[in-house]
């Protein structure tokens, strides 16, 4: 946050501004879309932006997925060695070729790639896209619901698909993300979206993929959060043993309804319950089948959380971790699987190393720790690979640090089958650079989301446009 | 191995947590802190010739070296050029810097680094007599962490709360120093602006019982600042007939000597900078004609993230432009924000920084001077500039700092690889040819702290057994 903001941002009065924004219909909508086309109607079509806050006016995704083969670029598929003159072939949003040797369809859209390099689709494994606009209008933000439980808050169905950040990070090279909610100790389950689509529908790739917990926390890495005197200590003691208390609750509850959904699906005889939502949101969670990212940063906070994980045998992976260089030895005997960052955040404690978060992606890479790289952002998800960069900066290999944000996430959240690499078969998210994507002055030529070429503008790009023709 | 300072600090600071708190609890972890901090901080290495050697430097003003060196002495850079024409004076210390880049330090024009407590005096929308000199302190930790990004000169603000938020300080960051020393003597005065949706307090609400505070709109802002001006002229109206009368021979009485319009009235004399926090085209074209109708120049518009639908006009009232990069939408006056601003303003010949708000973005200005050539296509030249030369010549200190040049002060960076790519890290920092910050001291100081906070951890442990027990105390607190 920046600092000047600080003092006056912190929305004491959150009622205030609802209903601002997301006036807007669908025949404009429709008209818009078809403005697009043409740069006049575009600039025509930014006259009426400000009364159109949070909608889009870029195309969301053409429908279209043709035969493409890139032919002489430098090949990255990620999962296997760089291809220095090479091939892809995608058909109908599916890689069908990747390699030296490749028939090229007759059918095909051929792009020349001599010079340019072609990446697998940047994956983001944590983001608020979707779900905020304008962080301090209230009515264009859907992160945090009230309350401290809320397991059935699901990202999937609040997001919106013309949100203007959704095409300034895609046009990066950023082709996924995992959407989650925020606030409280569950905040809600989150979903791993394409950056394409017309609906929410449409941009889901898996969801829910993870339940998202923030660990609740003693107190944070600040001198000033010390408790002053025993009082102090014996309230915050209090309040944090109540908050695990509370989620331990919670989850007993959904496994006992989990073992009684069970009980009277197997056997109709067994009494009739009501339904309810919150822990029926949890039932896959309790039993095994979807992951929990676990929120903690501080070493207290991890440990209590990994032992949380092993009391309700559940299948954790650890989000933020600041400290996770602390407790190496507990992650890899349990096989956890890390999400870092943000990268580019400056370290909790005033004593703690100036390089920490830069360094932890080489701690965990050298102890054979599975990990991923997040932004945590939402407007600036576009620099998702400088997160990643900066632990290459600091001692993490260059390719590890490009599969922290392709081919690890997804191996993470399950999806390594089809996102992360470019594997024949795989969706055909590709990105066409003429550079390394992780280095800024990089720029991205062209993307692909399963199979569609993007348009590359947003909202920025045309605003650029429109001012670049004042006189 | 610890200086007089860092012992000092230790000692502020246990002072005043022991003051607070008169808990041992909170004392251990005051001087857990301390001894971390002072052991990161510099020792100062006093070397009166330092030769940089086979390093690729970046000159800012006269190009890129190759294999160049530069030669220190004392605070001062006493010769750059290629490395087979430098002389190397006797005794002098080496650095061979093969394979490395050598860029001047990073200037950066609006930081909120090292005040302490609040940076906002909220109680007025006018509180331009409030310095940030007052409220320096050299125990804030990120001055440490922006010299690791190379960054040795910040104009220190205040907040936005206010239309006139009060006086700024230029300063360098020698951690380790008494703030006395961080001053830069010589640099002009300065005073904070701020225009849109914080001094007009939309995303702010007054706490029950404190009524709101004027100004709410933008109208409201001008006023305010307005109003300013033309209080001052009477202020120095009054001063000017006092003066004159007693020059005649009468004995008037003098006019109450007023802070405020001091200030107000040296801005009108020219002899204080306004720095103005602004975001939207409106506000920004407000000020500069407020500006040109009440007499005073703009030195540079902050943030000015809509600066490209207006970068002609203020490119004609001579105003500079400073701002992180890619920041948007964080509020509704910065949804209009666009990466291209940047490049756009340096197009128009308006003076363009990249600078901070943050003491994180602080540690790496150097990526968002590379952001400005992916977004507009700067040069790697113009972007360089970004976070050097135009800096210092916004905060007129370009006589001094912003290039490498002989003459100049020798703040300097050496780098592992190009400043602009996203994987080159610092390694050495200089202010004035003292070195402040260096990653292989960091390294080597790390196990070392470590060890001296679990001892001292131990001790005060075994010290609190023995006196009355703490029910609860975890020295893992934190």
């Amino acid at each position: 946050m920046r600092r000047d903001d600080e003092m006056r941002s912190q929305i004491a009065d959150r009622g205030s501004q609802a209903g601002q924004s997301g006036v807007h219909s669908q025949s404009a909508d429709r008209h818009l879309r078809s403005a697009i086309c043409h740069l006049r109607s575009v600039f025509l079509a930014l006259l009426v932006a400000p009364a159109l806050l949070a909608q889009s006016v870029i195309v969301n995704s053409t429908g279209k997925k043709p035969t493409v083969a890139i032919t002489h670029a430098a090949i990255y598929p990620v999962t296997s060695a760089p291809i220095p003159d090479g091939t892809i072939v995608f058909s109908k949003g599916v890689i069908t070729a990747v390699g030296t040797n490749v028939a090229i369809p007759a059918d095909a859209m051929v792009i020349d790639g001599k010079g340019l390099s072609v990446y697998p689709g940047l994956i983001d494994s944590g983001t608020t896209i979707g779900l905020t606009e304008v962080d301090s209008v209230p009515g264009t933000v859907d992160t945090t619901e009230l309350g401290d439980l809320n397991p059935n808050a699901r990202a999937a169905v609040a997001i919106n698909p013309n949100s203007n950040l959704i095409p300034v990070a895609r046009i990066n090279g950023i082709t996924s993300v995992i959407t989650e909610p925020q606030g409280g100790i569950v905040s809600g389950q989150d979903a791993l979206i394409q950056l394409a689509g017309w609906t929410p529908a449409e941009m889901v790739i898996k969801a829910p993929v993870a339940l998202h917990i923030r660990f609740p926390r003693l107190r944070s890495a600040s001198f000033e959060d010390v408790p002053q005197d025993q009082e102090a200590e014996k309230n915050a003691r209090k309040v944090y043993t109540e908050q695990v208390d509370k989620l331990r609750d919670l989850f007993r509850d959904a496994q006992a309804y989990a073992k009684a959904n069970d009980a009277r699906a197997k056997d109709a005889r067994v009494q009739r319950f009501d339904r309810d939502l919150m822990l029926e949101s949890m039932i896959d969670v309790v039993e095994g089948r979807e992951p929990v990212v676990m929120h903690a940063d501080l070493e207290r906070d991890i440990r209590a959380a990994l032992a949380f994980g092993d009391e309700f045998k559940l299948k954790v992976i650890l989000a933020g971790a600041q400290d996770v260089g602390r407790v190496i030895p507990e992650i890899k005997s349990r096989n956890i699987p890390v999400i870092l960052g943000p990268i580019l955040a400056l370290p909790q404690r005033e004593d703690d190393p100036y390089d920490l978060l830069f360094s932890n992606a080489k701690t965990l890479y050298d102890n054979g720790i599975r990990f991923a790289i997040q932004s945590s952002d939402s407007h600036n998800v576009r620099n998702l690979p400088y997160h990643a960069a900066a632990c290459a900066a600091f001692g993490l290999p260059k390719d590890v640090a490009l599969k922290a944000i392709t081919i690890f996430p997804a191996e993470i959240f399950g999806v390594a089958d089809r996102v992360g690499s470019l594997e024949a078969g795989k969706r055909a998210d590709v990105v066409i650079t003429d550079g390394d994507p992780l280095e800024i002055r990089t720029n991205v030529k062209r993307v692909f989301i399963a199979g569609e070429e993007i348009p590359m503008d947003s909202y920025q790009t045309l605003l650029y446009k429109k001012f670049l023709q004042k006189p | 191995m610890r200086t007089a300072n860092s012992e000092q600090r230790a000692a502020s600071r246990r002072e005043r947590h022991a003051l607070a708190s008169a808990r041992p609890l909170a004392v251990g972890f005051a001087i857990a802190i301390a001894i971390a901090m002072s052991a990161s901080a510099a020792q100062p290495v006093a070397a009166p010739v330092t030769v940089i050697r086979h390093a690729t430097i970046l000159t800012i003003t006269k190009g890129t070296i190759p294999d160049g060196a530069v030669v220190i002495r004392g605070s001062k850079i006493d010769w750059v050029g290629p490395d087979a024409s430098a002389s190397l004076p006797a005794g002098a210390r080496v650095i061979d810097a093969t394979g490395k880049f050598v860029m001047p330090g990073i200037v950066d024009t609006h930081s909120h680094t090292a005040i302490e407590g609040g940076i906002n005096e909220v109680s007025l929308p006018n509180t331009g007599m409030v310095r940030i000199a007052d409220v320096l302190t050299n125990e804030d930790i990120n001055v440490y962490r922006e010299l690791a990004g190379g960054t040795t000169t910040a104009l220190v603000l205040h907040g936005s709360a206010n239309p006139i938020g009060g006086q700024s300080q230029i300063v360098k960051w020698k951690w380790g120093r008494p703030v006395s020393e961080w001053i830069v003597a010589d640099a002009p005065r300065t005073i904070k602006f701020a225009l849109g949706e914080n001094p007009k307090s939309s995303n702010f609400r007054p706490p029950p019982g404190i009524p709101l505070q004027y100004p709410a709109t933008r109208m409201g802002v001008e006023e305010v600042i307005r109003g300013a001006f033309v209080s001052a002229r009477d202020y120095m109206a009054k001063w000017d007939e006092y003066n004159a009368r007693k020059a005649r021979g009468g004995n008037p009485i003098p006019p109450r000597k007023d802070l405020l319009m001091e200030e107000m009235a040296d801005v009108l004399r020219g002899k204080v900078d306004v720095h103005a926090h602004c975001y939207r085209e409106d506000e920004i074209m407000m000020l500069l004609n407020l500006g040109d109708e009440e007499g005073f120049k703009i030195r540079e518009l902050q943030h000015v993230l809509e600066g490209y639908k207006v970068a002609k006009e203020i490119a004609a009232h001579g105003a500079g432009g400073g701002t992180f990069i890619d920041w948007w939408g964080f509020k509704a006056e910065a949804y209009d924000a666009i990466p291209y601003n940047v490049a756009m303003l340096v197009r128009a010949g308006v003076l363009t920084s990249v600078n901070s708000d943050s003491d994180e973005l602080a540690r790496r200005l150097n990526q968002d001077a590379a952001k400005a050539m992916k977004y507009g296509g700067l040069s790697e030249e113009e972007a360089l500039k970004l976070c050097t030369i135009n800096g210092a010549r916004q905060l007129r200190l370009d006589h001094r700092i912003g290039s490498i040049e002989a003459g100049k002060d020798a703040d300097l960076v050496i780098w592992t690889g190009h400043p602009l790519s996203t994987y080159s890290r610092v390694e050495t920092t200089f202010i004035e040819g003292e070195v402040y910050f260096d990653r292989a001291r960091d390294l080597a100081n790390r196990q070392v702290l470590a060890q001296e906070k679990r001892d001292r951890l131990k001790k005060e442990a075994e010290e609190e057994a023995k006196s009355k027990p703490v029910k609860g105390a975890n020295h893992e607190t934190r």
